[in-house]
This record gives structure tokens, sequence and C-alpha cells, in this order.
């Protein structure tokens, strides 16, 4: 079997090391932000349970005590700064249950990290979504020069917008 | 002996579940989304396979970041619905396959490709959308289906190439089982979409379809294709789409497109579907010579 499987398709090319941090406005969760996270993780794992979303939410600082967490990582779940999380360490699929036990669904937390309302983020939606010119790469190595679809994809001011957030989150609490 | 007769993909948003479970297949919005499915609901019921192999991620359900195996086999008796955040979904039961699924599991091991065997697991809404999406919301699912869960949550996943060769030795496992069973293979996940971070709401339309287009003629060339690839044009989460390879893997080199469904958006993600039978008729150079050679007999007579 091994002899007939092998060699029929070109192997796809390794990654490079971290090639994918070109990419902007994205977190890509790799072994080492999976070591990091895993307190943020494994305390979003636990909301799976009724019992565990009731105790969190009647005293969540006392509830997270619980998981290992650093003091940054605590504050991001408590300001609930998704972005902030995920570069904690945080994995989407995991702290979309924090959403979840907020009532909150994938959507309404992809607006919350791209900083825009859920309804200028619903609409980009309908219209297509975020389109990938301007997109690719911090870099511009992937993306072809001087296209006007830059400007518009927001990609810089979503990331801006989402840092002010954050920054206003904290001076909120 | 069991066969695999076809393959479908599908993307398996969570907000789709969402819509059914609150009965809003009806709104607009939705109706859009879930009119692309009839077609496939009257194929499925046309088809009735006899068990369905599910590859589909796991969201952080049954596996969290305390074990992450690349590959998984669902080999229980029945695998319940998780509770991802909102309580369970209301869909029933998943109904495994032991014995085949055991089957499988053996022979791919055998064929080197090392399958972490579950025999107690919970599925998401990564298994249960495409099955509402194809099968409706009957009271049991119409028949058995093996979950084959593939990482795609921690980087890297395997390789679109990996999946597919394991497409490959699923199918030789298939073709090995001595009942008669008609087996039909499920891709699932993407198409394009990032749900994470600022650059959320990617959609990449071109590529999808692309992608679309080379599952069905090029599949060697598409499993090729560096994860970097995915990530940069289909967004983070795009990368899903390495699963649809391993459904790809277990199909004949040659296919026949029965049918195929592309939409933006459902939530944050385009919607992409297709359906593929094995059966395509190899011979295209020896058909014309065929129909040739009867016309003028038939002349004759």
């Amino acid at each position: 079997m091994r002899n007939a499987l092998e060699g029929e398709t070109p192997m796809a090319a390794k990654p490079k090391e971290n090639e994918y941090e070109d990419i902007p406005g994205t977190f890509v969760f790799n072994a080492e932000r999976s070591r990091q996270g895993y307190g943020i993780n494994m305390f979003c794992m636990s909301l799976m349970k009724d019992v565990n979303r009731k105790a969190f939410k009647a005293n969540e600082a006392a509830y997270l005590k619980q998981y290992p967490l650093s003091p940054e990582q605590t504050d991001a779940v408590l300001k609930r700064d998704y972005n902030r999380m995920l570069e904690l360490g945080g994995n989407i699929y995991f702290t979309a249950k924090l959403g979840a036990t907020d009532g909150h669904s994938f959507r309404h937390l992809a607006a919350v990290m791209t900083g825009s309302t859920q309804d200028d983020y619903a609409k980009m939606m309908l219209a297509g979504g975020r389109s990938v010119e301007g997109n690719r790469s911090k870099s511009g190595k992937y993306d072809k020069p001087a296209k006007k679809a830059a400007a518009k994809t927001a990609k810089p001011k979503a990331a801006a917008k989402a840092k002010s957030r954050s920054k206003s989150a904290k001076k909120r609490k | 002996m069991a066969k695999i007769i076809a393959g479908l993909a599908s993307s398996h948003v969570p907000a789709i579940g969402a819509a059914i479970d609150n009965k809003q297949t009806e709104e607009p919005y939705w109706k859009r989304v879930f009119s692309g499915f009839e077609k496939s609901k009257e194929w499925m019921a046309k088809t009735r396979p006899d068990v369905v192999i599910g590859i589909y991620n796991d969201h952080a359900s049954a596996f969290s970041v305390e074990m992450i195996p690349t590959f998984a086999i669902g080999c229980a008796a029945e695998f319940p619905p998780a509770d991802e955040g909102w309580g369970p979904r209301p869909v029933p039961v998943v109904k495994g396959h032991p014995e085949l699924a055991s089957h499988i599991a053996t022979s791919v091991i055998l064929d080197e490709f090392d399958l972490t065997i579950c025999n107690k697991m919970e599925v998401d809404h990564g298994l249960t959308v495409p099955l509402n999406l194809v099968f409706g919301s009957p009271k049991e699912w119409p028949c058995p289906v093996i979950p084959v869960a593939v990482n795609v949550v921690q980087f890297p996943p395997p390789t679109g190439h990996r999946c597919y060769m394991l497409g490959k030795a699923i199918r030789k496992a298939v073709d090995s089982y001595p009942e008669d069973l008609k087996v039909v293979i499920f891709g699932t996940g993407g198409m394009s979409h990032q749900i994470s971070g600022p650059r959320a709401g990617l959609i990449n339309s071109r590529f999808d379809k692309s992608f679309l287009d080379r599952l069905t003629s090029d599949p060697k060339g598409l499993a090729a294709m560096p994860h970097l690839e995915y990530m940069r044009e289909a967004g983070a989460e795009g990368i899903e789409l390495v699963m649809w390879h391993v459904m790809r893997g277990a199909l004949d080199d040659k296919v026949k497109e029965v049918y195929r469904f592309y939409t933006v958006p459902a939530s944050n993600t385009a919607v992409g579907h297709i359906i593929l039978e094995n059966g395509a008729k190899p011979a295209k150079k020896a058909a014309p010579k065929k129909a040739k050679a009867k016309k003028p007999t038939r002349k004759a007579a």
C-alpha cells in the first residue's frame, strides 16, 4: 500500500517558520500560543457546562482564579477584549464559548474583533464580506501594488479601531 | 462488498445550525442558504447511503487543548451532540457503525496512517450541521455515521496531501469490507472565512470557486496547496478546507460533479457545497468512436 500511495502527489511545501505572521489582523494559533493560552482555553472549555457558566457569571474574578492565567489574561477575559485574548494565546473556538456564555454568536464576536458596529459588520458581510485585496500581507508581498482596494478594505482602520476600543475599555474598567 | 459511491463537501457554519434550531430557515437571509441544499436533499433521498463517513473538525468540544489528535476516528456505537456553550443542539444522537469504523481504523493504521481511536466522543456542529443540510431535521438520522475528526484548530493541521492520501487509504479500507454497503463520504468546513481577529469577515469568492473547480478536475494538484495559501487567501479558518481532500481522495480520480452551490454570506463565512459521484465514464476517446460506428449501421438498417 505504502509504495502504491507514495509519490502520487507532490508534498505540500512546508511553511517557512512563522511566514503566516505576515498575514494582517490574524493571530495564528500555533504551538507557542497554545502553550501560552492554555489557561484561557481551559477556562473557556469549562463553560461547556451550564453549572460552570452560572458559577462564572455569579463571580467572574473568583471563578477565573481556578485557572493558571496571567494578570493580562485575566484582565482580557474580564474586559471581553477578544483580540487581546487571541494575542495572549486564546483560540477563537474556545473564546467563542465565553461569547456564548454572554449570549453572543460568532458573528457578534467577529464584529467586536474588527472594531465595527454590529450593523456595519452585518452590512459588510451582506455585501460579500471583507475583500482579500489589500488584506493578504502586512509586507505587501502578496498584494498587487497601488490597488485602491487596499484603502477600502479597512485593514489598518479596523485594527486601529479595535486597539482604541480596547484602550478605552481599559480606561472604563 | 462495501463501496464508496459518492462524496460531498459542505461548509459547517454554526449559525446554520442555530438557524435550524431556532426555526429561522424561512427567513429570507437563511432561505437563500437552505434553498441551495434542496437539490442535495433530493439527491440524498435517491442515493440512500447505508453509511456516511463524516470528515469534520472538532471545535473544542470533544478535544480541548489537553489532547489534539491530528486524525481521530469514532468507533463508538453512538455520539451525543456536545454542549458548545448554548446547550447541546436539539439534534438526534449520531449512531455510529462500530464494525466498519474499526475495520477502517485497522486498515488505515496498517497503511501507516496513525489514527486516534475514539470509543467515547461527543460531536459538535462541525458534523451535525452538514447532516442537517442534506438530511433535514428528522427524528433519527437515516443511517449510521462514522465521524473522522481532523485537527484544524492548532497550527499546523495535516497537509492537504496527507488528507488526500488518507482518503485513499479509507477508500481501500471500505473496498475490503465484506458487507454490501453503500457509503457516502462527507468533507466539511470552509469555504473562505475568518472568524478571528481584526481581519474577520474575509471572503474570497474567486479562491473558493477555483477550489471547487479544481476539486473535481485537478484533485492532486489542489492537494499540494500549502497552508499559508489557505490562510492568506481564504482566511485563517479557511484552512478547514484541507478536510475536503480526505473526501476527494476517497473517490475515483475522475468523478462526475452532479451538483454545486455557493453563496455569501452565512454569518461570517462563504458557504460552498459540491456533490461528486464515482463511476464517471472514463472512456472519452472510445465513446465517439462507438457512436460513429453505430450510426451507419442504423442508416443501413
